[in-house]
């Protein structure tokens, strides 16, 4: 799965989101990821750490798999000292041809996304019988 | 002539190799440096905030993924202590299987110096989306007090 190297699009883009290369990288959060191979297809696991099931976005629009999210500090107060600041989160993957597009789910849970990318039937792979003649 | 401390040199240098160590960090990633990374930076996890009001300190720290039931803090005068563990990805997804791995797992322990005394019989904590909410009370002595200026 190739991150950031999807092709500028000739046409318009869809929908006027922005491509994360195009970005400024202040404005925004890159959540760290794990991405591995199970037989069933792809899973890819991101920490998004303050962000709600309200306001986080999968997309998949053509190749390009968008994962956005709002994240908000939730201590009151003023602040004294500061390791962190909580933006939001943004990154793209592109997709290959192998992954089932409507199978894909989503699970959001203690503040890490599970994605499953099913690989599509006809690439799942398969044993050939050999045939003794 | 100010006595020579031999102890004081060395925790001096131990002091400046931390604060090298510590840009060097900030470099890499300013913003979120060895966040997600407990297990090759144990000291440094989790990365928390501290904000206070009059009568509370709250400290909020960044542990998605890691479950709530498994935190551990204790809180000792005023130093505060978060422990627990964030799990990696299922033991059976072979190393070949990762196309990548920037997520790392393991166990951690951090413990944090407050700047006031707390009354440490009602400190709560909250877990929530990932974040780590403990809102700890001053102690009675450590909150700010108006003093009346006397015009005379």
């Amino acid at each position: 799965m190739a991150e950031k190297t999807a092709p500028i699009a000739t046409e318009p883009q869809r929908g006027g989101r922005s491509r994360e290369i195009t970005r400024a990288r202040e404005r925004h959060l890159r959540p760290p990821v794990d991405i591995y191979e199970t037989s069933e297809g792809l899973v890819l696991v991101a920490d998004l750490p303050g962000v709600t099931k309200e306001t986080l976005r999968v997309d998949v629009d053509g190749d390009l798999l968008t994962i956005s999210g709002k994240a908000g500090h939730i201590a009151p107060g003023d602040a004294i000292y500061r390791e962190y600041e909580l933006a939001n989160f943004y990154r793209q993957f592109e997709l290959g041809d192998e992954v089932d597009r409507d199978k894909i789910t989503a699970e959001l849970k203690q503040g890490v996304l599970t994605l499953k990318l099913p690989k599509a039937e006809r690439v799942k792979p398969k044993q050939i019988e050999v045939k003794v003649g | 002539m100010a006595n020579w401390d031999p102890w004081r040199e060395i925790d001096e240098l131990r002091r400046e190799i931390d604060r090298a160590f510590e840009d060097f960090g900030l470099q890499m990633e300013p913003r979120f440096r060895a966040a997600f990374l407990p297990g090759r930076m144990a000291r440094g996890y989790p990365l928390v905030n501290l904000q206070e009001d009059r009568e509370h300190l709250y400290v909020e720290a960044m542990v998605p993924g890691v479950d709530p039931n498994a935190l551990k803090l204790t809180v000792v005068h005023n130093s505060l202590t978060i422990s627990g563990e964030k799990k990696g990805p299922p033991s059976e997804v072979k190393a070949e299987s990762f196309h990548r791995e920037e997520r790392a797992a393991g166990k951690f322990v951090r413990s944090i110096t407050l700047p006031v005394e707390i009354d440490d019989q009602n400190v709560k904590a909250e877990f929530k989306n990932g974040l780590l909410l403990v809102t700890l009370p001053k102690a009675e002595k450590a909150k700010p007090k108006q003093i009346n200026v006397q015009v005379s």
